[in-house]
């Protein structure tokens, strides 16, 4: 099987955002950027999907800025086997992204049986790119999946929606799968993974190869700014347990009484 | 004035909550509703006391469950016979599965995840939160029309005044095409309460819960106050609780009116996934604990007693 697996490279979640001086987009000169964490969860879908099919082949592909492959590198670590890059800035639109990831997987000369990503990248949180990129391929798609079985050609697969509630899917493959939290446990990369990594092939394309341009975009931002500043709370010590039935009394009261919430 | 679309999802006799938050929202332009399906009387009476001035309801095979290529198949059959400037819908599982495919056939811009928006003139000015919600920015879309957006549940708010449409029915019939993707079966999940990024109230357990049994000091207080009950990263990672459950900027977004902390310290990931909440109730043994500096009320004090307290003291004030 031929498998894609879409990556992006993302701030990690510890990250405190800060908007950049015109508003534009956010700081990023400090960010440690990490895998999507939810992408980790397609690598290790693929890497499980190659093991059960003799003969399959994993190709990572990412579309973002070259300052750092860490994304790739730790796909291929893992065991991915090759991957490709679009250079491009890493704030594109979703419609642009997986234009270009349409156009790179196409360009790859390898037809998908499967393409993995992870249910969104918890950078602009759109949850688009794999619908999408499915509409443009012509493929199903089913998103947020948190378990996936079946053969090279049909596949059942769970999608997790309100309430924790399963809605389980038959699926003609070739399908994108956008993967969630709870379909695998992703593998780390092993140190001879890591070495072996650093010789794997990455290509390496512009936006102009995959036929992106400015006329493809979709959505424009603005003015990124941080979140009002609540004024302070009230605290109440309730360490000393005799005076906790009194303060919790206190605070059912200030929740009718002062924020009408019950 | 524009030409607005508003997909529904019904649930039950009922059309979802979001999508009259979305038709309060948007007093003053053309409003017309499609849903999949028959619409209930009920419903139409909603959605017409919201601004519907015409509820079409869309019938055709294949189209008594979801699957995201028959809806889309069958709306985008609808949408072109409209005429359309907008098209919106709740940022729900099905919302967030079905606009970004909805949109794509039409070569055009989805802003998704939109908590508040304004018009000038014909033109959509959307606010949404990026980086799940440690910022905010503005969003507008350019491109081929009509132009997709998708609402976050619980962020607009009901319009208590809304203007009445005359919420005329219609029928059509689509085609939903072939499906590649279809469901077989639903499995039910163990909560029969409202998902978290629905729920009004939210009572959430941190790393402190220490197993997942003691969980039911939270789902008896969650039970008294008609709450959904939530759990952050460190809980889920403890094995305490499924992910479904996490909140936060690798689990759900959420946005009650009361969020009740127990337990949680207050990881930046977590405050994200929270931080809209419209009150925060916060209940940590660590007086420093980063939760405090986003609680409106905080009680530092073990979860373990103060927890059962307050389900006694909403008891005894709602008369349960």
């Amino acid at each position: 099987m031929n498998i894609f697996v879409c990556v992006k490279q993302v701030p990690d979640t510890e990250t405190k955002v800060v908007p950049n001086a015109d508003g534009s987009y956010i700081e990023t000169s400090s960010i440690k950027w990490i895998m999507n964490p939810y992408d980790e969860f397609a690598v290790e879908q693929a890497l499980l999907v190659q093991a059960a099919n003799a003969g399959s082949t994993v190709t990572v592909v990412r579309v973002g800025s070259v300052k750092d492959t860490e994304a790739l590198r730790t796909a291929m670590a893992m065991g991915a086997d090759d991957a490709i890059l679009v250079e491009a800035n890493d704030n594109l639109d979703s419609y642009m992204i997986a234009k270009a990831l349409k156009n790179a997987i196409e360009k790859s000369g390898k037809t998908p049986d499967l393409i993995l990503t992870g249910k969104q990248a918890i950078d602009d949180d759109c949850l688009q790119v794999p619908q999408i990129l499915a509409t443009m391929l012509n493929l199903p798609s089913v998103s947020v999946v948190v378990g996936y079985e079946g053969s090279a050609t049909d596949v059942t697969v769970k999608r997790e929606i309100e309430g924790g509630a399963l809605e389980v899917y038959g699926v003609k493959l070739p399908a994108i799968i956008a993967c969630n939290k709870g379909i695998n446990t992703p593998r780390y990369a092993s140190l001879p993974g890591i070495m072996k990594a650093k010789k794997k092939p990455l290509v390496q394309l512009s936006l102009a190869d995959v036929g992106v341009s400015a006329a493809d975009q979709r959505l424009k931002y603005s003015s990124f700014q941080l979140p009002p500043e609540k004024p302070p709370g009230k605290k109440f010590d309730a360490t000393d347990a005799s005076k906790q039935a009194q303060i919790v009394k206190e605070v059912v009261g200030l929740l009718r009484n002062e924020a009408k919430i019950i | 004035m524009a030409k607005v679309l508003v997909f529904t999802e019904l649930h039950g006799n009922h059309a979802k909550g979001v999508t009259l938050e979305i038709l309060g929202k948007l007093a003053g332009h053309t409003i017309e509703v499609a849903a999949i399906g028959a619409v209930p009387a009920e419903a139409t009476a909603e959605l017409a006391k919201f601004g519907a001035s015409k509820i079409h309801s869309l019938k055709g095979g294949n189209l008594d469950k979801y699957s995201p290529e028959g809806y889309s198949n069958a709306l985008e059959a609808f949408i072109k016979t409209g005429g359309f400037d907008y098209v919106f819908a709740g940022a729900t599982s099905i919302g967030k599965d079905l606009l970004p495919r909805l949109a794509t056939k039409f070569d055009a811009g989805l802003a998704s995840d939109v908590t508040n928006f304004t018009f000038s003139g014909d033109t959509f000015n959307g606010t949404r939160p990026l980086f799940s919600g440690k910022c905010f920015a503005k969003v507008e879309i350019t491109g081929p029309k009509p132009h997709f957006v998708t609402i976050r549940p619980n962020a607009l708010g009901m319009n208590t005044a809304p203007t009445a449409g005359a919420g005329a029915t219609a029928e059509a019939n689509v085609d939903a095409g072939a499906i590649r993707a279809m469901i077989k079966e639903i499995v039910k999940g163990t909560s029969e309460k409202l998902d978290l990024t629905e729920a009004n109230i939210i009572v959430s357990g941190g790393r402190a819960m220490k197993d997942a049994a003691n969980f039911k000091v939270l789902e008896e207080l969650a039970e008294v106050v008609g709450a959904t009950v939530g759990a952050s990263r460190a809980a889920v990672d403890s094995g305490f609780a499924p992910h479904a459950m996490q909140v936060g900027q690798t689990g759900k977004t959420v946005s009650p009116s009361l969020y009740i902390a127990c337990g949680i310290s207050g990881a930046i990931q977590h405050l994200a996934g929270m931080r809209s909440s419209k009150v925060i109730v916060a209940i940590n043994t660590d007086p420093d604990a980063p939760i405090f500096t986003r609680a409106d009320y905080g009680i530092v004090g073990d979860l373990f007693t103060v927890v059962p307290l307050l389900t006694q003291e909403f008891k005894a004030l709602l008369g349960k």
